[in-house]
């Protein structure tokens, strides 16, 4: 692909640093840009700080009086850093799925039908669409479709995790952040977790964490790896795992740390 | 390595006298609340007559039943319990989701324990001192205070444990999806310990429908059938108190039958409580 056929960036991040406590430093100076419609993977040992990363970009570590971000966060060229910008409508366009399934104590329809009442009204009918619409691009439909009025909490866990992909897209967002979110799912509802991300990127900008190089290898299109912090290295996924440049890359990605 | 059978044949001895032990001390504390049980089950179905629902409290010598004490206890315990239960599964919600670690919860959470273990008849007398003394006389408003004054840490004590059972990562969520936190709060969080909520208000009614201290100076007792919550109020625990202690055969066979009522009362409620927790955790 040229470089001038590249889609646009959606989130910059510019010096970005991060504290808990005001003084455990978790993230450094960091660096990047993530492009949209494109599946940014970030991968590292464990405390490399990618989900403090991850939680920076809708605001979610805000929920924590002790924790604290400097730096400049731009999405499409705003600081969400800085705090003139509503939380909520940050949150309505940067959606997010967490490593375990979270599915409210409602109903499957309900689970979906929640976050769109949060924005806007909407008729029974709309409502109703929404939800389908959604649970189809979540591949979770025709599994669901006959017990739509039953309990979330039903479901199996790869199921209640696609059901959490559904109600995050549900409301359009525009940049989907996934926090390591098939590492609590057996290998088949992993494989479906993958071919629905492959399916999102055509919507979305997309940014997963994860623990699995497999997983990063086969449906990033960018890869970053993070270390203590830092991010070491970033490029296309085929360079990271074919041509890393840089030695802790190398190490990491053979399996020599980590 | 091959084991010593000494020290094999030790330990299997010093097992058996353990697991005696732990069998014996199980079986007396069990032995002790059949002896209860059973004494109780048999002085009051004696006791027990269709009256007890239908007739008040007789003179002495006369025949009559518990109807004003049921109606007292009935009514003073719901006034409590309508009382508490806002106040409480606010102040409960407050501890778990905003005062987790902050001064003002710790110091609330501390004070709402004190008045957890507080003595019930020292509620009783706080609200002798602040209701009964300036009206001039006793009255179930004031009893239904003090009861609510009982239920109050309870329900709120119980709230906060359920909200806190609430794993972050599905507040998380809801906040992730743009949700401001108190709606999070209303639509999640208390949904997903709705039945464990539900099950500390059943608990705390389990324990103030057995209170009789708090009643001595509160709503006292009415020997008359009365709805009249300015008035004093009859109640289980009290007529039972009153009933036990008094010379009179009949008024001690009504005791007993009162204390069955009661006792089989909190044991249906806690069934219930219990249901509901097996309920909501499947």
């Amino acid at each position: 692909m040229k470089k001038d056929q590249l889609p646009p960036v959606k989130v910059r991040i510019e010096g970005l640093s991060f504290y808990y406590d005001g003084v455990v430093k978790a993230l450094k100076d960091i660096d990047l840009d993530i492009l949209d419609r494109r599946v940014t993977t970030l991968i590292g040992p464990s405390g490399c700080g990618k989900s403090t990363l991850l939680r920076v970009l809708n605001r979610i570590y805000d929920l924590y009086p002790n924790q604290k971000a400097e730096g400049k966060v731009l999405i499409d060229g705003q600081n969400i850093l800085e705090g003139a910008g509503n939380i909520s409508t940050l949150r309505a366009k940067v959606g997010m799925v967490f490593q375990r399934p979270t599915p409210f104590p409602l109903s499957i329809y309900e689970n979906i039908a929640f976050p769109l009442r949060l924005y806007a009204r909407l008729s029974r009918n709309e409502i109703d669409e929404m939800v389908e619409t959604a649970l189809q691009k979540a591949a979770l439909w025709n599994e669901v479709k006959d017990k739509l009025h039953k309990s979330g909490l039903g479901l199996s866990g790869g199921q209640q995790q696609r059901l959490c992909i559904a109600r995050a897209i549900a409301i359009r967002p525009e940049i989907l952040l996934l926090d390591e979110p098939a590492s609590a799912l057996d290998p088949i509802s992993t494989a479906q977790i993958d071919e629905l991300v492959r399916e999102l990127r055509n919507d979305f900008c997309v940014v997963m964490v994860t623990h699995n190089l497999q997983q990063a290898a086969r449906i990033g299109d960018y890869t970053g790896l993070m270390y203590l912090g830092e991010l070491i290295e970033f490029s296309e996924t085929d360079a990271i795992f074919t041509n890393p440049k840089h030695k802790r890359t190398q190490d990491y990605i053979t399996g020599r740390f980590g | 390595m091959k084991p010593d059978p000494g020290l094999v044949l030790r330990r299997t001895v010093v097992n058996r006298i353990a697991i005696g032990l732990f069998l014996g001390a199980t079986l007396l504390a069990v032995a002790v609340l059949v002896l209860i049980l059973g004494k109780l089950v048999f002085a009051g179905v004696s006791a027990f007559s269709i009256a007890i629902f239908t007739q008040g409290t007789p003179a002495p010598g006369g025949t009559g039943g518990l109807l004003n004490a049921i109606i007292g206890s009935a009514a003073m315990t719901l006034v409590a319990i309508l009382l508490a239960t806002p106040i409480a599964v606010l102040a409960g919600t407050y501890l778990a989701e905003y005062g987790r670690r902050s001064q003002l919860g710790n110091v609330v959470r501390f004070l709402n324990d004190t008045l957890l273990s507080a003595p019930s008849i020292i509620i009783g007398l706080f609200v002798y001192g602040v209701m009964v003394v300036p009206a001039g006389h006793f009255s179930g408003w004031a009893g239904a205070a003090a009861l609510a004054l009982i239920a109050l840490p309870v329900i709120v004590r119980t709230t906060e444990d359920m909200l806190r059972l609430i794993p972050d990562s599905l507040r998380e969520a809801a906040v992730a999806l743009g949700c401001p936190y108190w709606r999070m709060i209303v639509s999640i969080a208390w949904r997903a310990a709705r039945s464990g909520i539900l099950t500390g208000i059943l608990l705390a009614v389990a324990r103030i429908s057995g209170e009789t201290a708090p009643l001595l100076f509160t709503a006292l007792n009415n020997q008359f059938i009365s709805v009249d919550m300015n008035a004093p109020t009859a109640s289980l625990p009290v007529v039972i108190f009153q009933f036990a202690m008094s010379p009179y055969r009949d008024w001690q066979n009504l005791a007993w039958a009162g204390a069955l009522l009661i006792t089989f009362s909190v044991l249906l409620l806690n069934i219930v409580a219990r249901t509901i927790v097996s309920r909501g955790s499947r």
